[in-house]
Parts: structure tokens; C-alpha cells; sequence
């Protein structure tokens, strides 16, 4: 494969022509945040926390979907970049009802860790307190809306990994939710194969095992990603 | 003209209370109320959410006393799973109440309280807070701040934070308890205990010295209400819930706490955000009860260790079979922490604490559940229903605090009695013994307010047509 030359942060750095900005940048030691990314999964390029500064160009990039190509100048950690990135996340607070002091994931949320990580230490936004529903039908598992970020890595880990296709994203606009079965109840599912793997995706405790209480939920989301490597290398010996 | 005298206090914290004393036309004293604005709407806040996560929300949430608002939740997660959690889960859970009413009431009685019982109620205002305790008395002042700092050490070690330990569960406890923290706790009993009882030899010399307090602090007659054991002795945790009367006299025993709405009655003044709630079976006037220290020890037959055993005694001879006098919450408090540090020094010791069995998981399978705790401040109730899939469909809380609302009205008014004669030339010390009188039942509001100095306080004389005839501003 090609090689491509590219300056992340003013080093000129090479990555091999498919790679996306994310991997390039990481490699070469410059972390850039994601939400919606997961290392195994299809990247949506939803969340644009990863968004990095192409110069030349009024447009921000989203890192985790772009390809990586010849001649391009990137910056990701700009006074604009890390300015974009907390409203980003402040949108993300202010949506759905995050009370991390009493939530299940504290100290272990992706959410709480990114609102650390862009110095978010208030949102400027009201707001908006919506009105969001709890299932706990499922014998192991449970979903508060109240605290999903709509990233759908619980709807790609059941899709791509477990090959379930249980979670879906159903409504538009401030009434989107991730569903089971078409808005069932998840207890109801009949595709649903309890493994667990939605769980372990997602980067809030907005799907968590029953029975925890504050700051239990600990997520292993690089599980998913461990899986599909060794599933590839699986794949390779036959 | 009918006046009416307010006290405002701005406190350093969330709660927020004010004192007003209501005069009639001929300038005497006629009533006297305390008014608290906190604590509302928390029940329903927590509507949705599921009952697994309520300990740590009432603990979080409400900042009071956040140990026994976990404990009392857990229990009634407990109650929700219907199961039995493992006895070390339990012995691990009653060390936990034990070191925060140790620490509570350390703090009430060395850092609040001390400075007026130690210095005087009249003595100098500036001084009269925890410095000028320090500067008199160094050695007692430090003794009771490690004394205070062994019950959060109890505290932290068992859940791993001092302030907000999210470690009991429905059904046990999170963590058990490490060898280290164990031994910990038991290199520290033997200091606690002789600060313990230094303080208490130290109180029992003052008490001629507050004769004046000892009559006209809450000096009245009441129903008392508390946990006991099954054996009728001293209880924090578990056993049943009891009243007795005014002479000691068993009103109803051997109460399920499910039950305590057949028992207890809530009322909801127009004028404080506390619901005030009385024994139901005499009535709102009648049926005034009062919770906390002095009550445990006037409801309970013994006390469950041999020292605490012996100074109930003596307390018992000075003060007759049921103690009257708020005063004598100061008193009372001693007792249970040394109780309390005596129960710490046998747990310590069971072999059961090294039992990995602490958690019992189950899922809904009763859909209400009570749970009660002694809290340092008095019996605590949680009662909650969910629905089927252990959502919070309905929440009560009683409140320590709340149950004593009542008495501490009429505590007010008899010490506003007591030492306000003429209502424009109110002497400083009469105000500071009316914040006294609160601070015996050490309300979870108006902690703190002494630590760093006086409480600010702003006293109106208030005509009946609203009109401000005189103000005092300290
Ligand atoms: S439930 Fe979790 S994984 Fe699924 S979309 Fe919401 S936040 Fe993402
Ligand atoms: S991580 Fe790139 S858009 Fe979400």
C-alpha cells in the first residue's frame, strides 16, 4: 500500500494510504478524543468530538472517518479545535439528564472522562431536561435514556460483532432513542442474546447491569475491539 | 400590639433556618417556632429512578447525614429483594452507624456545644466558638477533634470516603474489611474510649454549673420513640421500634418498622417545610414525641455494653427513669459513643468479618419496602414502592430532625420564656441559649454554624401589621 505524506501539528508524518486521520495522528503520538469511535466497530462520524482543523479550509474534520492523504496540513489541538470540541461536549450534557455525583459510571464514564479532558467546567447551554424513560425489563441489563449520548455503539457492537441487529435508532430530533426490536420492551426481545456486548460498548452508563449502585459500572469497551482482532486472526490461519 | 421577634440566621450551609418569638400586646413572650426551608421535594425527585441506586442518592443527595440515609436505604432495598444479607454484611453495616454516630456526635459535643458548655453561655461572643475552646482548653479541644476523626476514620476505611460512601447495597455491602483497616480501627479504640470518658467526667462536673439550662432547656414532658433489641436494650440498626411516655411507661413495643404508619401520623405545617409527625394514636397535641439521644436512652432498658451499662445508670440516678431536659441530649450523647466504641471493640474482634460472603443479590420481589436506623440525630425511616421492575413509583422519608420539630417549638418557647424579659433590650446571651436550645437536638441544619464563630443572626421585632419596630444585627 501507498504511502502518504501528510504535517499533523507541523511533523511531517507517513501513513499508509486507507488509514484515517485518527489512526495517523495516533501513531505519531498525538491523541485526539472520540465518543462514537470504538476500536473494532464502524465509525459513523457522529459525535464530532474528533474533529481537527485542516489548514487552508474554514471546514473541520472529523479524525475517525477522514482518510489520510498527500499534502494535508492538520492541527489537532488548535485554540478552534479544543473551543469546538467542549461545545460539543457541553451539547452532549445538555441534551439528556447526566447527574454524574449519583450516576452508576462515575469515576468510569467516557462521558464524565471527556468533559474532564475539553476543561468543561460548566456548560453554557440550558439545559433541555427531557422527559427520558428507564427499561429495566431485560433479566441482566438495563437502559436509562437519560444518560445515552445516541454514539450507537451499542447498535453497531450488536450488528457487526454479535450479528444480533437487536439495538436500532428509532424517532427524529430530540425524540431519537436507541430501541430493541423496534421498540420493544428489551425484556420482550427475541433477538436479543443477553451476551452483553452492548454493555461493555457503551461509553455512558446509559445501558448497565441491574443491581448497581453509584460508581459500580466499570465498561470494558476494548473488549470489542479484542474480539474482532482475534476473530480477523481466526480468519487468517484457515 | 402584638410583636413578633425574628431570628434569622444566614448559615454556612445548605440549611437555612430562622427562629422568630411572637410577642403579645403586652410585649410577653405568647410562642415561639423554629422554621426549616430544606428537604422538600426530594421524594419526589427520586421517582424513576431504580431503588438500587437510592442509597447512594439519598447519601449524595442530601448531605446531612449521609451514612444513615445510606444505611436506612439499604435496608429498605433489603426489604424490596426480600432477603437476609449475610451476617457479616450486617456486622460490617452496624460498625458503619456506629463510627457516624461517634463522629456526629463528637462533633456535636466538643466542636458545636463545647464552646458553651465549656466556656459559658454568657461568656465573651468572639470567643465563644472552637478557638477559644482551643485556647482554654487545648488538650480537651484536640482530644475531641480525634475522637471525631476516629468515627470518620471508621467511616472511610469501611466505604473508602469519608463523606459520601456509596458502599452499602440492598442486600450487604460493596467491600469488606481489609486486615490493615482492621487493625487500624483497633490500635485507635483504646484512645477513643479514655477521650470518651474524660468527656463524660468533664460534663458530669459542669452540670450544677448549668442549672439554669438544665430546667429551662426542653424541660417538659413527651413521648419518646427508638429502636430497641429484641431483649429491650439499646439498639441502632436493627430490632423494633418503641414508644414510651412521659414516666417511662410502654405506649406500644415490639412496632415491625413496616408498620410505623399505624403508629406514626404526619403533619405539614404552613409555616416550615418540615413535616411535623406525631404518634397517631394521641393525636397531634398529644402525641408529640421526641427522637434522638435522650430518647434512646429513656426507651431502651439497658444499655448493650458493661461501661455505657454503668454510666446509664448513674444517669439514671441523677435524672430519674425518663430524662426531661434537652439538655440532657449532651449527656446522652456521651453514653453512646462510648456504647458505641465499646460494640466497635466486640465487632472487631468476630470471626465473622472474614466471611467473603457480604452481598446477597436478588431482584424485586416485594413491592413496598421500610427500612429504619438510628440515625445520631434519631430514627430514621425510608419507605419505598416500585413497580414490578424495581422502579421508585412512590418514596417517604422521615427524618430525625423533622420528628423532633415539634419539641424543638416548644423548647424555644420555654427558653424564650426563660430569659427574654423585655423584648427591646434582649441581653446576647439570651439569643445564643435560644440557638443552644436548637443545637441540643443538633438538627442536621445548623451544624457548622459554630465552628468558625457565631452564627449571624438577625432579630426583628415585628409588629402584627408587619411593621419593623426594632432590629438587633450581630
Ligand atoms: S445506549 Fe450507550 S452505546 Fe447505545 S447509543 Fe446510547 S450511549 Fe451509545
Ligand atoms: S469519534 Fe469521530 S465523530 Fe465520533
Amino acid at each position: 500500500m501507498a504511502d502518504k505524506t501528510l504535517t499533523i501539528n507541523g511533523q511531517v508524518v507517513q501513513a499508509q494510504e486507507g488509514q484515517t486521520l485518527l489512526q495517523a495522528a495516533r501513531e505519531a503520538g498525538f491523541p485526539i478524543p472520540t465518543l462514537c469511535h470504538l476500536e473494532g466497530l464502524s465509525d459513523p462520524g457522529s459525535c464530532r468530538v474528533c474533529m481537527v482543523e485542516q489548514t487552508g479550509s474554514s471546514r473541520l474534520l472529523p479524525a475517525c472517518t477522514t482518510r489520510v492523504s498527500d499534502h494535508l496540513v492538520i492541527e489537532t489541538n488548535s485554540k478552534r479545535v479544543r473551543e469546538e470540541r467542549r461545545k460539543v461536549v457541553e451539547l452532549l450534557f445538555a441534551e439528556r439528564n447526566h447527574v454524574c455525583a449519583v450516576c452508576v459510571a462515575c469515576g468510569h464514564c467516557e462521558l464524565q472522562d471527556l468533559a474532564i479532558e475539553v476543561g468543561m467546567d460548566h456548560v453554557r447551554f440550558d439545559y433541555d431536561h427531557p422527559d427520558c424513560k428507564i427499561d429495566l425489563s431485560h433479566h441482566l441489563y438495563g437502559i436509562d435514556h437519560n444518560r445515552c449520548v445516541l454514539c450507537t455503539r451499542c447498535v453497531r457492537a450488536c450488528d457487526e460483532v454479535e450479528g444480533a441487529h437487536t439495538w436500532d435508532v428509532a424517532g427524529w430530533g430530540k425524540e431519537t432513542r436507541v430501541v430493541t426490536d423496534h421498540g420493544q420492551p428489551w425484556g420482550n426481545s427475541e433477538t436479543c442474546t443477553s451476551c452483553g456486548k452492548c454493555v461493555q460498548a457503551c461509553p455512558t452508563a446509559a445501558i448497565f447491569i441491574k443491581g448497581m449502585t453509584v460508581a459500580e459500572s466499570r465498561k470494558h469497551p476494548a473488549e470489542i475491539g479484542f474480539l474482532v482482532k482475534s476473530r480477523e486472526h481466526l480468519h487468517c490461519q484457515d | 400590639m402584638a410583636q413578633r421577634i425574628l431570628i434569622d440566621p444566614v448559615t454556612r450551609i445548605e440549611g437555612h433556618a430562622k427562629i422568630t418569638v411572637h410577642l403579645d400586646d403586652n410585649g410577653a413572650v405568647s410562642d415561639a417556632r423554629f422554621h426549616v426551608v430544606e428537604f422538600r421535594g426530594f421524594e419526589k425527585f427520586c421517582e424513576g429512578r431504580p431503588f438500587w441506586e437510592m442509597p447512594a442518592m439519598t447519601g449524595r443527595v442530601c448531605g446531612i447525614c449521609p451514612v444513615s440515609h445510606l444505611l436506612a436505604s439499604a435496608k429498605t432495598g433489603d426489604a424490596i429483594m426480600a432477603v437476609a444479607i449475610p451476617p457479616a454484611a450486617e456486622q460490617l453495616r452496624r460498625m458503619m452507624n456506629l463510627g457516624q454516630i461517634i463522629q456526629s456526635h463528637a462533633l456535636s459535643f466538643f466542636h458545636l456545644s463545647g464552646p458553651d458548655l465549656f466556656l459559658g453561655f454568657d461568656s465573651e461572643p468572639s470567643q465563644r466558638n472552637v478557638f477559644g475552646l482551643m485556647a482554654q482548653d487545648p488538650d480537651l479541644a484536640r482530644k475531641g477533634i480525634r475522637l471525631r476523626q476516629f468515627g470518620q476514620e471508621v467511616i472511610e476505611i469501611l466505604g473508602g470516603r469519608k463523606i459520601h460512601p456509596s458502599w452499602a447495597v440492598p442486600g450487604g455491602v460493596r467491600e469488606g474489611l481489609s486486615n490493615s483497616g482492621r487493625e487500624r480501627i483497633r490500635a485507635w479504640l483504646p484512645e477513643a474510649k479514655a477521650t470518651t470518658l474524660e468527656g463524660l467526667s468533664r460534663f458530669k462536673g459542669l452540670l450544677d454549673r448549668h442549672k439554669l439550662e438544665l430546667d429551662s432547656f426542653g424541660n417538659f414532658p413527651s413521648l419518646f420513640m427508638s429502636l430497641v433489641g429484641d431483649d429491650g436494650g439499646w439498639e441502632h440498626y436493627g430490632g423494633h421500634l418503641k414508644f414510651v411516655d412521659s414516666n417511662g411507661q410502654t405506649l406500644a413495643e415490639r412496632i415491625e418498622p413496616k408498620d410505623y404508619r399505624t403508629y406514626i401520623g404526619e403533619s405539614v405545617e404552613h409555616d416550615s417545610y418540615l413535616k411535623s409527625p406525631y404518634y397517631k394514636p394521641l393525636g397531634f397535641e398529644a402525641g408529640l414525641y421526641r427522637v434522638g439521644p435522650l430518647a434512646r436512652l429513656n426507651v431502651c432498658s439497658h444499655m448493650p455494653t458493661p461501661a455505657a451499662n454503668q454510666e446509664l445508670a448513674e444517669y439514671r440516678e441523677r435524672f430519674q427513669r425518663t430524662a426531661h431536659t434537652a439538655f440532657l441530649y449532651h449527656y446522652a450523647r456521651l453514653i453512646e459513643i462510648l456504647c458505641g466504641i465499646e460494640t466497635i471493640e466486640q465487632i472487631i474482634d468476630d470471626p465473622v468479618l472474614d466471611s467473603h460472603l457480604i452481598r446477597a443479590e436478588a431482584g424485586v420481589n416485594s413491592l413496598e419496602g421500610v427500612g429504619v436506623s438510628e440515625a445520631p440525630r434519631g430514627t430514621l425511616f425510608h419507605h419505598y414502592k416500585v413497580d414490578e421492575q424495581g422502579l421508585l413509583t412512590w418514596v417517604n422519608l422521615i427524618i430525625a430532625t423533622g420528628q423532633n420539630n415539634l419539641a424543638m417549638n416548644r423548647t424555644m418557647l420555654q427558653i424564650a420564656r426563660q430569659f427574654i424579659k423585655d423584648p427591646r433590650n434582649i441581653p446576647e446571651g439570651a439569643l445564643n441559649r435560644l440557638e443552644a436550645g436548637i443545637r441540643a437536638y443538633d438538627p442536621c441544619l445548623s451544624c457548622s454554624t459554630h465552628a468558625l464563630g457565631q452564627m449571624p443572626l438577625i432579630i426583628q421585632c415585628v409588629a402584627a401589621n408587619g411593621e419593623i419596630l426594632h432590629e438587633i444585627q450581630r
